[in-house]
């Protein structure tokens, strides 16, 4: 590890700015004092400038705007019954949200929940120790034992800029109790011209032959610059599937850690982003087997067009007593233009000897003999472009099991494809 | 139909097609037969507007119109159809699909009416006939996991949903059985009419027993060396292509 602190120019800003409260929230602060923000020197952090596009772009020295947003409708995902969580500069609206606790306790979160700030790493990631120091709002989701959610819970992570700049901290912690299932759509939209910069930490408790699915929907054509952090344990028998979604934003990084310390654990991560103009976005996710007899299935896919950058990192741990391992990943790219650009990394360690594990990630341009192909058949060639490349992105969008939640990414991703067919 | 006059045309650095003529009348079927490397295929991708070729002299006239100056949807649209002798593998996208995309922008470009997905099954049932097509291929992902003999009677599938007038069979018959081979060949003679036309492209004269050509011409070194009726296809069966060869070198 690198222990040289670089000190940025907006590193005192951001720790003027912080009050932090005695506790988890001053250690924290410390760490990320002691820390400084990723430089580009930093190898989680190499190819994702993050700390220059925040110098750039945000005064951090300023509080956020108010906003007089009193509707969200343009945001909601349509047919797509749920109880919605709104957060409107990082503040939680209550007029704007819609839910109710039948089958689930949804309660503000206070820090003092069981398991607060295990999972997400404030001592070893500058922004998640920005996170744990700085976050004033956000939910414990929690699902008792044998129960089955009908309803998804949404979380609508809006920024309304229109008369500033915006920084938001969100700080959530789910748990699903035995036997349950639970199901969360995360969601980013902004409003208005000026730039937004969210910082999220989600860790999430899946208990034995539990089941949670977690969905996040980057389509956001504001300013957006963000940071999320999501750690997920697993129990025995408990299942998980992720799908993350990214067509728009500046700058986006989400790191996904899923911690599968129990037997009989399925484990699957779905990514897809199709990338244009200068948007930036980077998914580092970490499957960690510790116990034996478990199986992760990793996919992620992306499209690169203009100047846009997409990352992937992909560990996988198979800790000594994880056994009987079955562990795959795959990240396939297409860059459309000679600007876009991929940076890929499959990581793996294993230190059990009897597992299966493969990875695989290729990147390379539309199949140009399959498009004459299609043109001989008289096709226009931009209808042959978005045939092949909405038959690329379907292997991954086919993973939604929630139909109309696909139709809804089915329509954000036939519009940026200007599939016709 | 389709006159073809001195044609030129270059991959890269190597000249390929060195001064080509052909004259195809409607109805007709030209068998265009060569050795390896004579430009054969060059030929057929050339009519078919594939980009990498360039055509550096001559000219293709089309029903009236400058060939060379169209795209490939537009030389399809005009009713043009190559039968590929690799046809693509497109995994994700289903063969019905794709052929109802391909039928109706076809037809809009013809100015007619796009087919509703009922009219489209009915024809699609229709034509699946001719090739003896199972509709469960049909479902699957273009010609993904195909055998070689399901690939060309694939081909021979969308040629008849297209309803080419000029259909081009690039070594149609490499790869197939002899069952294969009757069944493409049925298909394409089901198609053949008083008013379309029809090249094919074969090393063999195999595929010649099941598909009648008016006349065959040979291929050498980018250039129609000699021509003749189905006649000469055997005398090239029986006797290779050396004596062609001999003749030009003495010519």
């Amino acid at each position: 590890m690198n222990t040289v602190v670089e000190t940025t120019p907006i590193l005192s800003d951001i720790l003027g700015s912080l009050k932090p409260e005695p506790g988890l929230k001053t250690d924290a602060f410390n760490s990320l004092e002691k820390m400084g923000l990723p430089s580009n020197k930093s190898e989680e952090y190499k190819f994702t400038p993050i700390t220059r596009a925040l110098e750039k772009n945000f005064n951090f020295a300023n509080s956020n705007p108010q906003s007089e947003l009193n509707t969200i409708d343009k945001f909601a995902i349509a047919d797509v019954d749920a109880h919605t969580l709104v957060f409107v500069n990082g503040i939680f609206s209550e007029t704007l949200s819609r839910y109710n606790q039948t089958d689930l306790q949804i309660k503000p979160i206070t820090g003092l929940e069981p398991g607060f700030g295990t999972l997400a790493d404030y001592k070893t990631d500058a922004l998640v120790a920005w996170n744990t120091a700085a976050w004033s709002s956000g939910f414990s989701i929690e699902v008792n034992p044998n129960t089955t959610v009908n309803k998804p819970v949404v979380f609508h992570y809006i920024h309304d800029t229109t008369k500033a700049e915006v920084k938001s901290f969100i700080r959530n912690i789910i748990r699903v109790g035995k036997s349950s299932n639970l199901t969360i759509i995360e969601k980013q939209d902004t409003v208005g011209e000026q730039p937004g910069f969210s910082n999220i930490v989600t860790e999430g408790f899946v208990e034995e032959n539990a089941a949670l699915s977690l969905f996040s929907l980057q389509a956001d054509n504001g300013k957006r610059f963000h940071f999320g952090q999501t750690a997920i344990m697993q129990a025995h028998s408990s299942r998980v599937n992720s799908f993350t979604l990214t067509l728009d934003g500046k700058l986006i990084r989400n790191n996904l850690q899923l911690i599968l310390d129990g037997e009989g654990i399925e484990s699957h991560m779905n990514g897809l982003y199709i990338l244009h103009g200068d948007t930036i976005a980077d998914n580092h996710t970490v499957v960690d087997h510790r116990k034996p007899n478990s199986n992760s299935n990793e996919l992620y896919k992306g499209v690169m067009e203009d100047n846009s950058k997409g990352i992937f990192n992909g560990k996988i741990y198979v800790r000594p007593d994880a056994q009987k391992t079955n562990a795959f990943q795959s990240n396939r790219n297409i860059l459309l233009s000679d600007g876009a650009t991929v940076n890929t990394k499959p990581q793996l360690e294993i230190w059990a000897d009897d597992v299966k594990c493969s990875h695989g990630c290729t990147t390379g341009q539309l199949d140009e003999e399959a498009l004459f192909y299609l043109q001989t058949r008289g096709i226009r060639k931009e209808t042959a472009r978005a045939m092949m490349l909405y038959a690329f992105a379907g292997e991954v969008l086919n993973t939604i099991a929630i139909e109309p939640l696909k139709n809804y990414v089915d329509a954000l991703i036939s519009e940026r494809l200007h599939k016709n067919f | 139909m389709l006159s073809i006059k001195n044609l030129h045309a270059k991959i890269e650095d190597n000249q390929i097609l060195n001064g080509l003529n052909l004259e195809v009348r409607p109805g007709e079927v030209h068998a265009i037969m060569g050795p390896n490397g004579s430009g054969k295929s060059t030929l057929a991708s050339v009519l078919a507007g594939r980009e990498e070729f360039e055509v550096t002299d001559g000219t293709v006239d089309y029903l009236g119109k400058n060939l060379l100056e169209l795209d490939p949807e537009e030389r399809a649209r005009e009713g043009i159809f190559l039968a590929f002798q690799y046809p693509v593998e497109i995994p994700g996208v289903s063969t019905i699909n794709f052929m109802k995309t391909a039928v109706n922008q076809v037809r809009e470009a013809r100015g007619q009416e796009p087919l509703d997905a009922v009219s489209f099954l009915g024809v699609m049932k229709e034509k699946m006939k001719l090739v003896e097509i199972d509709q469960s291929l049909l479902n699957r992902s273009l010609n993904e996991g195909f055998s070689g003999g399901e690939k060309k009677r694939n081909e021979i599938f969308q040629m008849a949903m297209l309803e080419p007038k000029l259909a081009i069979l690039d070594e149609t018959d490499s790869g197939l059985d002899i069952d294969a081979l009757r069944i493409v060949a049925n298909g394409v003679n089901k198609l053949r009419n008083k008013n379309n036309s029809i090249i094919v492209v074969t090393h063999y004269q195999r595929l010649l027993e099941y598909i009648v050509p008016d006349f065959v011409h040979v291929l050498y070194k980018g250039k129609i060396v000699k021509s003749g009726t189905k006649e000469l296809a055997l005398e090239l069966e029986a006797k290779g292509y050396d004596w062609i060869k001999d003749e030009v070198a003495l010519a």
